[in-house]
């Protein structure tokens, strides 16, 4: 059963009353109308209590009607959708709609840890460091499990997160932030321009302020211009109006954040569409139009449900037209507030009095008085009778000392307008004081950024279209664009006269920030402990540091600091702004980067042939490689590897190697530049040769590795560890721009261009005969071991050919055309039939490189020398190269540095593990015996047992010592033996046979 | 952020990468030990305006010499490097 909207005004509005939607909060059922908000709708339907507040769990109701609320925030939605801390102000009504109070238990009405204000002297600015001091152990098993219980907002949905996140980039000329008067006066004057403007808006409808304040502009009803102004922006081509699209960031060069919520108004994102879309926003000018916002004055009890700012009460009625209370008062200090009693008058609502902390008020404010039949009292609000139901009885302390006191069920609360400075501020900048508007206003913007309108300061509904026409046709200009047509749109400045008030002395908690539960008297007692900087008081007392970024409390909190300490208020300053302005969902800053899609994947050439024949594949970086080919009735990937080993030790087998960085290097200078970056030397390789190279960083370590080769005279083929790809790249490309400009050399990345197979076995030459064109010469006098070459294949597409060798065997390595590698692998299958070809993985790739005692990642691991993995003879005497110098510094050629060696267990049934270290046989493991560890492991099926290198101290004069392997990690400790790292073939016959 | 690259105009931060302080200048061949050391391991840390390698690698691969107020991030001047862009056929 639905309840009737009983404080829903019969007449006007901006709701769809044709369109009724029910809803639920707290299990209850509403209903309420499209273009109702979630706070609207319960303003509509007479809830008051909305939530229970941080740390003492007070009774909260709604106190604004926009995105600076700091009480009505729920949990949104359900199940996995649930979102906690959603502000009410801002979520969009929809058919259905499921939302819950936060921070109360069993109920909202009846909450036990309410009892918390019954301790509140404990609960006082900087608790958290006085309170719960000793002892420490407690700290974690007790205190804080209490206070997170105890203290808090809503609950995170803790399962993930359903919904998809897109991000996207705009350009434009203009970009305005705000829809209101003045944004949309900018819009006018840079769209009739000509100019690229983007107008966000954070509503869900346009117009800002006029859609609850009216006026008359250009001599018509405001309801009139808007819709004409949107008629004419929404026909010009270049301009482009983006509601419910809140502008949080500024970045550098003229960059900008903003936050759509795309779905967010709907039970769920429909099919195919994403829930928010990221907008990073490159403006040649922007315009601040983001208005200003209400700030409240601190009383005791203010912060009882049914107090409410007076501009959110007049959203309400006339936006809404929804009654916050059918009797209210007006507290204010300032003009404007009055606004309210004529919306209020206007509704039919009855008006108890008007509280005024001013000396004088105007003479149509009085005769309003006299007509409407209500009291003016000249004083301040002192004190609130209510509770979880609301206002009941406001006390007033009349000037001049009497009490008085007022019955109503609602009051409306003016301090007067803070400037929105958030976005001007975001670089660091710092606003400054006003005093004609008792206010802190923009000084001065981030580059390319204007504020205007009441972001600026100025509040009158003329000033808003004066400053926002203006800014828009100057910021056009900047942006190269001419002067517009039309004039600027005319209205009436209404008057703005206000007495600076701030707080109220009374008996009872007065709230400066409503989030954080932080009181006047926290603010006090923070100066009394000697925390009077801004910054020190945000962090003592948390001021500020809500959801809501103190949005409506921080610059009431700085006010009563300046009067305790005797200073003025741009004495006592501001704490620094930093966006978001609004929170923004770390899955939209994530957008469709998650899980899978984390990072981009890479795959192989053959990936596709690889996934049909079972291959398990293993994350190299970006890419997919196939690990190892499991078949039927192996047990274990052990199995699998090992038979792969096997098979191309005895026969032939494959394996892709596409993910090899390639880079051909072209010019006259190929030959002298390759000199410079590798430590040994391939000016004078022949052309139709291969030879592997090591290059060094400046600082004298090992850097990459791999094989180059010479096709032409000019022209070598370079290749890189699949790792380093992109680094060595980037490497070679600032040497040869940087470093060496006047060599004639050019570099091609060419690692997506050729897909590359290992092939290796004994077999390797039956099979290539199979695939290679029968004219080419594949004896090893024809093609001898490092000889490379192009080749034709059978059916005439060019490849390279290298006769190179990873895995110890007589192997070549040959490049196609990546588009024809899947068409390689099938080949390979078919042609190697008859010599029982397997294909092989990256694990039994690694086996037969550590048989070998080949380095690679584990040894290249950027603290080691070329000395030190054993390929010291390499660097030239002759020439200079990178690294050169610096690598012939003491401590890098010392007799005593860590060394590559072979190391196996001499239990040949124990496994070796990586990771473990190698300490002297007989000693106490400790760090000053620590001689070096494990790098590289596998079982071997060659030697038949765990094999490894290591990295040992003196390494090479300790073969055939026996050491302690000590495995802290894994907690054993084991006798190994130090032996030459090549296992497997040490003379190198079957690689040249 | 945003570069002005001299081949591609205009781009965001992310399609480069940051190296630091242009200014060292590496060592002719046979220059001594401790020169390559300043080389090596000297920088300056300048608060303001100074001289910066960037790659282009999200675009044209070139190596840029950036002038960046570091304080501020405004960039001044974006000039190739000696060796950008394809080498000059003489005339």
């Amino acid at each position: 059963m639905t309840s009737f909207q009983s404080n829903r005004l019969a007449n006007g509005g901006l709701v769809d009353r044709s369109a009724p939607f029910n809803f639920r909060f707290d299990g209850k059922s509403f209903s309420g109308f499209k273009g109702d908000t979630l706070a609207s709708a319960l303003v509509a339907n007479g809830v008051k209590l909305v939530g229970r507040s941080f740390k003492y769990h007070r009774p909260r109701g709604i106190l604004t009607a926009g995105s600076e609320e700091p009480n009505a925030l729920v949990e949104l939605r359900s199940g996995a959708r649930r979102e906690p801390n959603t502000k009410a102000t801002t979520a969009e009504l929809y058919d259905g709609l499921v939302a819950a109070s936060q921070n109360r238990w069993p109920s909202l009405d009846f909450d036990v840890m309410s009892v918390n204000q019954l301790f509140a002297p404990i609960f006082v600015a900087g608790f958290y460091y006085k309170t719960f001091m000793w002892p420490a152990k407690f700290w974690e098993a007790i205190y804080e499990p209490a206070i997170r219980r105890a203290a808090g907002l809503g609950r995170a949905a803790g399962i993930a997160d359903p919904d998809h996140y897109d991000k996207a980039w705009a350009h434009c000329d203009v970009l305005i932030a705000g829809s209101g008067p003045t944004g949309l006066a900018a819009a006018l004057a840079a769209g009739r321009s000509g100019a690229r403007v983007l107008l966000c808006e954070e509503d869900f409808i346009l117009g800002g302020r006029l859609l609850s304040d009216g006026g008359t502009i250009d001599g018509m009803p405001a309801a009139e211009w808007l819709s004409r102004t949107l008629d004419e922006l929404v026909a010009m081509p270049d301009v482009r109006i983006m509601t419910r699209t809140t502008l949080f960031g500024v970045y550098d060069g003229g960059t900008y954040g903003a936050i759509e919520r795309v779905s967010d108004h709907l039970p769920s994102p429909p099919e195919y569409q994403v829930r928010q879309r990221l907008w990073r926003i490159v403006a040649k000018r922007c315009v601040v139009a983001a208005g200003a916002l209400e700030r409240p004055i601190v009383f005791a009890g203010n912060d009882t449900p049914g107090v409410m700012m007076a501009s959110a009460m007049r959203s309400y009625i006339a936006r809404y037209a929804a009654a916050p209370a059918k009797r209210i008062a007006l507290f204010t200090n300032n003009e404007d507030g009055w606004r309210t009693v004529e919306a209020a008058l206007g509704a039919g609502l009855q008006v108890a009095a008007v509280i005024d902390a001013r000396a004088e008020i105007s003479p149509e404010h009085r005769s309003l008085a006299s007509k409407g039949g209500f009291p003016v009292l000249h004083g301040s609000v002192s004190g609130i009778d209510g509770g979880k139901n609301g206002v009941r009885r406001i006390s007033v302390s009349l000037t001049g000392g009497a009490r008085a006191e007022v019955e109503a069920d609602g009051l409306a609360v003016s301090g007067g307008w803070n400037p929105a400075v958030g976005l001007t501020s975001y670089h660091r900048g710092r606003p400054k004081w006003r005093d004609d508007i008792a206010a802190f206003v923009p000084d001065g913007a981030p580059p390319g950024m204007v504020a205007a309108g009441a972001a600026n300061g100025a509040f009158g509904l003329g000033a808003c279209l004066r400053e926002g026409f203006a800014a828009g046709a100057a910021a056009a200009r900047d942006a190269g664009h001419g002067n517009g047509s039309g004039s600027t749109p005319v209205a009436d400045d209404e008057a703005f006269s206000l007495t600076p008030l701030w707080h109220v002395a009374g008996k009872g908690k007065a709230f400066v920030d409503q989030q954080h539960d932080v009181t006047a008297s926290d603010i006090e007692l923070a100066q009394r402990e000697g925390f009077e900087s801004v910054e020190h008081l945000k962090r003592y007392t948390t001021l500020g540091m809500a959801t809501d970024q103190g949005k409506t409390s921080n610059v009431a909190g700085l006010a009563i600091m300046a009067v305790v300490t005797g200073k003025s208020i741009p004495e006592t300053g501001t704490t620094i702004y930093r966006p978001p302005y609004v929170p923004v969902a770390i899955g939209a800053f994530a957008g469709h980067h998650r899980d899978e899609n984390f990072h981009a994947t890479r795959l192989t050439p053959s990936h596709h042939w690889a996934v049909e024949q079972g291959a398990v594949f293993v994350d190299t970086g970006l890419w997919k490689r196939a690990q190892w080919y499991p078949r039927a009735g192996e047990k274990d990937w052990l199995e699998s590897v090992t038979r792969e080993v096997k098979a191309v030790r005895g026969g032939v087998g494959f394996c892709d190697v596409s993910t090899l960085g390639k880079i051909d290097v072209h010019g006259a200078d190929a030959g002298a530049f390759l000199d410079r970056v590798y430590i040994n030397t391939f000016s004078n390789l022949a052309v139709g040769k291969a030879r592997y190279g090591l290059m060094l960083r400046e600082d004298g370590i090992v850097y990459d590795d791999g094989t180059t080769s010479r096709l032409a005279e000019d022209h070598y083929f370079l290749t890189t560890t699949t790792a380093k790809a992109g680094l060595v790249m980037q490497h070679l490309e600032f040497c040869r721009q940087v470093l060496f400009p006047e060599l004639d050399v050019q570099l091609t990345s060419v690692s997506d261009q050729w897909a590359q197979f290992s092939i290796a076995g004994p077999k390797t030459r039956d099979l290539l005969k199979e695939i290679v064109d029968p004219s080419e010469d594949l004896s090893n006098e024809g093609f001898p071991f490092m000889g490379a070459r192009e080749v034709a294949l059978r059916g005439g597409v060019r490849a390279r050919l290298f006769r190179i060798s990873f895995s110890g065997e007589m192997a070549f390595e040959i490049s196609v055309p990546a588009r024809y590698g899947e068409a390689m692998a099938r080949n390979l299958m078919i042609a190697g039939k008859p010599f029982g070809v397997t294909p092989y993985g990256t694990e039994a790739l690694g086996v037969m490189r550590i048989e070998k005692g080949h380095v690679a990642g584990p040894e290249l691991s950027g603290t080691t020398t070329a000395a030190d993995l054993g390929l010291g003879k390499m660097m030239s005497t002759k020439k200079d190269f990178i690294g050169r110098v610096m690598a012939g510094r003491e401590a890098l050629v010392a007799a005593d540095r860590q060394v590559v060696v072979g190391v196996k267990p001499v239990d040949k049934a124990h496994r070796l593990r990586s990771g473990a270290h190698i300490i002297p046989k007989g000693q106490t493991p400790g760090p000053s015996n620590d001689q070096g560890y494990v790098t590289s492991v596998c079982f071997s099926p060659t030697v038949d047992q765990w094999i490894g290198l290591a990295l040992v101290e003196r390494g090479r004069e300790r073969i055939g010592e026996i050491v302690n392997a000590h495995d802290p990690l894994r907690g054993e400790d084991y006798d190994a033996v130090i032996c030459n790292p090549v296992f497997y073939d040490p003379d190198g016959g079957r690689q040249r046979g | 952020m945003r570069i002005v690259c001299p081949f591609c105009g205009e781009r965001e931060l992310g399609e480069f990468t940051y190296l630091g302080d242009a200014k060292p200048v590496r060592p002719a061949p046979g220059a001594s030990e401790d020169e390559v050391y300043d080389y090596v391991y000297l920088r300056d840390n300048i608060a303001g305006v100074m001289d910066e390698n960037w790659y282009h690698g999200g675009g044209c691969r070139a190596w840029l010499k950036v002038t960046r107020n570091t304080l501020t991030h405004e960039i001044s001047a974006v000039e190739p490097a000696a060796g950008a862009g394809a080498r000059q056929v003489a005339k």
